[in-house]
């Protein structure tokens, strides 16, 4: 289907749906301020849905803006969002009748910045898409590029294009690529400690704690996290290099086994930190232990948040004081 | 597409770094930046907008206030005693300029004067280049700037490709001058030979400042932050954005009292100790940031709190853009 008639299958659908009062809102993309830009957008009446676009800069994770809203949603999702939004059902925050899926499949968002970096920063004051190339006119000039070449860093990984979850399918199923699973992990394993230790260091360098990458991620919802907790405080706020690679390591820890590799933290990110680096190694090791990707699969309870009986204790330092209460009994 | 400096940037350059310490955009993993350089092949004249302002250089990101030590030795050290020869920030644009000329007004002068900010500030010499190429996201113009702008700067130059042209627009700049032997027109700022390049639409602040001031209750706060994410990358990058926090820290007995940069977009920024938050949720704290910028600012310190280059409409991950914001304020003439 083109993208053109994905749009306008995306607009009626969801006129009909707010029309119908089957939905009270319907969140998606409108054209953003500039060219390179779509930004997510609330809508809530039938005729306000003229404003929803798709096209290769929705990369934000709607699924981030769904909770905490009253009445009944439609979301217009991409796989990777279907993915967040199945975890974050399991996990009990949202609630999948209250929902609408209106699933769009994918074939991988572009890095506006890549495109930036390789015009040269020129001025972009116009951007089509046809025949998987971007048209660009930039600095006064047509420019043609590959959509493949300006791909975001996790789209070029990403081998589930089609939602998971959906009630209403617009356009085709996308190819669905055969990727290696984690070779860049296991690239990065390779490496030397050293040299591993210096990469990490050169991109948590790079971060200036604008929070952003926690922010714009869907399954980064606590209340109170731990990064802004003042008592007790469990992170640095200052300019310590060991407080900003606390904050990465212990939100990649808290993300493990539920982040949903949309790459929407890296895309925030104003410094460009290749914050997969410690996300994938998650992702590798849940994947690997436990043969769960998160996002994947509505009824497989997620193995992190699962307690069984059976589950091995190898990890424990002393085997004998986990078995027992303590009480003498 | 831009052009690698020319001739005349480059010796500019040679000459300064034999007086002084000079700070210039430079590529530091794929991204530009302010930063001290050796030579003047690492400046990055021409690679458009630095992605962090040079702020940083009067307002460092982290800066301690002081320590103290139990341990008895010298561990709790003095706060840094901050530069001490004069020090040279180059190639800044000029609406980056203005923006340190705001927060001299904020933090330089008057009653409130600010001893750590004066101590980074009062050894920097500022020499900007106006722009002769502009981006989509430029805006100086609309906030009372624009491209060949000096406020802020000390030097403001020309780059004329073989050679520079310089305008001395301060004391400190006619210091320098001399320093490095820079020609320059007794007679002041000269009108330059080149035309600028477009910076957003001209808009009338005053009118702005009304329209704001009368929305405070409006409904349309809530409408116009659905979609922000509270994170702090507008004000992280902006140029003027200059809110922090102190905090204190201890490692090995030694602890630190420092102030780093915060932001009115946390919900822990305006947090009292009892938990209530007078500023409860994005509406409230994206009315501060543009209330802040276009109002309060205007109101205080006689110039706008954003001085439009563009760094926050580039980078908001959602693109909660804020020209459309103050555009639609001032749109139709109607009331937002
Ligand atoms: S980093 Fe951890 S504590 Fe903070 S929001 Fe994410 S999951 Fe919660
Ligand atoms: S978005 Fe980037 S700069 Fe901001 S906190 Fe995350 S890693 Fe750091
Ligand atoms: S306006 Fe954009 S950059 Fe600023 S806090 Fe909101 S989401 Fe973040
Ligand atoms: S508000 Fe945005 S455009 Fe204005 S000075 Fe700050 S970063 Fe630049």
């Amino acid at each position: 289907m083109e993208a053109s008639a994905i749009v306008r299958t995306v607009r009626e659908r969801a006129a009909e749906l707010l029309a119908s009062g089957r939905v009270d809102l319907v969140i998606g993309f409108e054209q953003g301020s500039m060219p390179m830009r779509a930004a997510p957008c609330f809508v809530s009446d039938a005729d306000g849905t003229d404003r929803l676009v798709w096209n290769s800069f929705c990369g934000v994770n709607l699924a981030r803006f769904l909770r905490g809203r009253h009445g009944r949603i439609a979301v217009v999702a991409k796989a990777c969002d279907t993915r967040a939004l199945v975890e974050l059902i399991k996990e009990n925050q949202l609630c999948r009748t209250d929902m609408v899926v209106i699933g769009v499949p994918c074939a991988g968002m572009v890095d506006s910045a890549a495109v930036e970096e390789i015009t040269g920063h020129a001025g972009i004051t116009g951007v089509e898409e046809a025949d998987g190339r971007l048209l660009l006119t930039a600095g006064g000039s047509p420019v043609s590029l590959p959509r493949e070449d300006v791909l975001c860093r996790s789209c070029r990984r990403c081998s589930t294009r089609n939602p998971v979850i959906c009630d209403i399918a617009v356009g085709e199923r996308a190819p669905e690529p055969e990727i290696p699973g984690f070779l860049d992990v296991d690239q990065f394993a390779a490496l030397p400690s050293e040299e591993r230790r210096t990469r990490i260091e050169a991109e948590m360098k790079r971060c200036i704690r604008c929070n952003a990458c926690r922010n714009v991620c869907p399954m980064c919802y606590c209340v109170r996290c731990f990064a802004d907790d003042a008592f007790p405080q469990w992170v640095g706020r200052g300019g310590d290099p060991g407080s900003v690679m606390s904050f990465h390591l212990v939100r990649a820890l808290h993300l493990a086994g539920r982040c949903v590799e949309c790459g929407a933290c890296e895309r925030a990110c104003p410094t460009g930190v290749d914050l997969g680096i410690l996300n994938r190694r998650m992702s590798a090791d849940v994947y690997r232990h436990f043969g769960y990707r998160p996002g994947m699969a509505p009824e497989i309870p997620s193995p992190l948040s699962t307690f069984s009986p059976g589950d091995p204790e190898d990890f424990m330092l002393e085997p004998d004081r986990g078995r027992s209460c303590g009480c003498g009994g | 597409m831009r052009r690698p400096p020319g001739r005349g940037i480059t010796d500019l350059v040679e000459r300064l770094l034999t007086v002084a310490e000079v700070y210039a955009p430079v590529e530091r993993d794929q991204s530009v930046v302010f930063d001290r350089i050796e030579s003047a092949r690492e400046a990055a004249i021409d690679r458009g907008p630095a992605a962090l302002s040079p702020k940083n250089l009067v307002f460092p990101r982290c800066e301690m206030l002081l320590s103290s030590s139990t341990r008895g030795d010298e561990s709790g050290r003095a706060p840094d005693p901050g530069p001490g020869g004069p020090r040279v920030l180059f190639g800044v644009r000029p609406c980056d300029a203005r923006a340190i000329a705001l927060l001299d007004r904020i933090l330089g002068g008057g009653e409130k004067t600010d001893s750590y900010y004066i101590r980074r500030r009062e050894s920097l010499v500022v020499i900007s280049i106006g722009c002769t190429e502009s981006l989509e996201t430029c805006f100086c113009e609309t906030t009372g700037g624009g491209p060949r702008s000096t406020e802020g700067s000390d030097i403001l130059l020309e780059d004329l490709g073989d050679r520079c042209e310089a305008s001395i627009i301060t004391e400190k700049g006619v210091w320098l001058a001399g320093q490095i032997g820079l020609e320059h027109d007794p007679a002041g700022a000269r009108t330059p030979r080149g035309p600028a390049p477009p910076a957003g639409p001209a808009a009338d602040l005053a009118e702005l400042k009304k329209r704001l001031d009368r929305s405070f209750e409006d409904q349309c706060w809530r409408d116009i932050a659905l979609k922000c994410i509270g994170c702090g990358v507008c004000t992280f990058l902006c140029p003027a954005c200059h809110c922090f926090d102190v905090i204190d820290e201890e490692t090995a007995g030694v602890r630190v009292r420092s102030r780093i940069w915060d932001s009115c977009q946390f919900p822990a920024f305006t947090e009292q100790a009892s938990g209530y938050n007078p500023r409860p949720s994005a509406a409230e704290r994206f009315r501060q940031r543009v209330m802040h910028k276009f109002s309060y600012c205007i109101e205080r310190y006689g110039m706008p709190g954003c001085v439009g280059c563009g760094r926050c409409v580039s980078r908001c991950p959602v693109n909660l853009d804020i020209r459309t914001v103050t555009a639609s304020f001032l749109g139709d003439g109607g009331e937002p």
